[in-house]
């Protein structure tokens, strides 16, 4: 190995050492459970100035519940977004359990999948559906709060000045039912060909979607979200129409941008999320009629 | 850099570790602890894994200094005895991957072993789904994982008798 080659490993023990440190190397890169980072490392795709391990930052690794809405540190690894959090954030428990493997799922974190922004994260649809905020901290300036929304800005890239580190998401807890649907080979260790997710917001008779892998960053289909949030028949839970299903399938399939690849063919990704975010509002729909939440394909 | 680390219950300490290595790399090449496998270097095929701080992880995309002041166990600290001298008795799961027959070549079965160590401490009784689910993160090219799952099945069976 390269043991000759210059780099820095900063190991700061608190949030402020970790601010302070970012702010002195711009350049290094932060890493929390390395499952995305350490591969980078491992192939030679990347050589920071400076490794920034987050690990012993305590509380990043802890969430609360601050004024009705949820606050989870960056460094919470998806097993504990599963386990803790399920019940209150079903889409995202559903889309953190078809991350990598178990192993994976240990030591991942959604503050690791902001970092890399990549379009085919699994934690992005959920909380763009859930109309997460992020929040991001520099010794300079301060807490800023981003909407997932704006958070991401290009293939793998974020809105993170160079200074800023995640320090956590904020979201409230499901009002409605949330759903999540990922195309891949098989059930574990697949990076999406593409994936969806809805929330219904039945309080404001609104609901929330997030496209993953369909355009060089995760987005919301806005025209299929407000179409479909005027068509429902939220008070009456009347059954969903055959055309309405089809015509939000139509929208959000319109509203990617998706490009042929390895895994999988522009084609191919228009239509199957065309069929996902008809199969998830079939299943959001059936348990707002029910009157339960996150039952059905959990 | 230097790493200090508790390793299978003996405190370590690594000299000149370059601080893009991963953990896996420092157990085999610095420790002289080849049992965790070098296969894919990305997560994919979980022959790397190892405990740390009891959790599993691949231990190929932990970087060596994350290990700082941390517990690992290996593979090699599964059996008896393994952390002091004398005699060492496999544990239940090792036994049990010998017998059913679940070792074709061998490379794979360090971190199905530690995998399914984990499995079976957390959930004394799998069902079948849940030890594909446990597994699924772990490659095997030779036994078509129908003996493995045979012996992670024996291994519960064993371990539950004898608690």
């Amino acid at each position: 190995m390269r043991d000759s080659e210059d780099m820095d490993f900063l190991r700061p023990m608190t949030w402020e050492d970790a601010l302070a440190a970012k702010a002195a190397h711009p350049g290094a890169l932060p890493v929390q459970g390395g499952t995305d980072v350490m591969v980078e490392i491992n192939f030679d795709v990347r050589r920071p100035e400076a490794l920034l391990d987050l690990n012993p930052v305590r509380e990043l690794a802890e969430w609360d519940a601050v004024d009705g809405r949820l606050r989870v540190g960056a460094g919470v690894p998806y097993v504990r977004v599963i386990a803790e959090l399920g019940d209150r954030l079903p889409g995202l428990a559903q889309a953190s359990r078809t991350v990598g493997s178990p192993q994976i799922r240990n030591r991942g974190t959604v503050g690791g999948n902001l970092g890399a922004a990549s379009p085919a994260g699994d934690s992005h649809p959920p909380l763009l559906a859930g109309g997460a905020e992020i929040e991001v901290e520099s010794a300079a300036r301060g807490v800023r709060m981003i909407p997932a929304a704006d958070f991401y800005t290009g293939v793998k890239r974020n809105a993170l000045e160079p200074d800023e580190l995640v320090r956590a998401f904020w979201t409230r807890p499901a009002a409605g039912p949330q759903y999540f649907s990922k195309i891949g080979t098989r059930n574990a260790m697949v990076i999406a060909v593409c994936s969806f997710a809805i929330a219904l917001h039945p309080g404001e008779r609104r609901v929330g979607t997030g496209v993953g892998s369909a355009a060089p960053t995760p987005r919301r289909a806005a025209a299929a979200e407000e179409f479909l949030s005027a068509e429902l028949d939220w008070e009456g839970r009347g059954p969903l129409p055959d055309s309405v299903a089809r015509r939000f399938g139509d929208l959000v399939r319109e509203a990617a941008a998706p490009i042929d690849d390895v895994r999988g063919t522009a084609d191919y990704r228009r239509h199957a999320l065309a069929v996902m975010a008809r199969r998830t509002l079939a299943w959001a729909w059936n348990d707002h009629r029910a009157g339960t939440a996150g039952k059905e394909a959990s | 850099m230097r790493v200090n680390l508790t390793v299978n219950g003996s405190k370590e300490t690594v000299d000149d570790v370059w601080e893009g290595e991963s953990l896996l790399y420092m157990l085999r090449e610095r420790m002289g602890l080849p049992g965790s496998k070098n296969a894919c270097e990305q997560g994919e095929c979980g022959s790397c894994t190892v405990y740390l701080d009891g959790v599993p992880a691949c231990s190929c995309l932990v970087a060596a200094g994350q290990a700082e002041g941390r517990e690992v166990r290996t593979v090699e600290g599964l059996a008896e005895g393994s952390t002091g001298a004398g005699d060492q008795r496999l544990d239940p799961v090792q036994e049990a991957f010998v017998e059913a027959g679940a070792v074709q070549c061998g490379f794979c079965t360090p971190g199905l072993v530690v995998q399914s160590h984990d499995l079976i401490e957390r959930v004394p009784d799998p069902s079948d789904a849940e030890i594909r689910e446990a597994l699924a993160g772990n490659l095997c090219r030779c036994t078509g994982y129908e003996k493995i799952l045979d012996a992670v099945r024996l291994a519960a069976r064993r371990k539950a008798a004898a608690r």
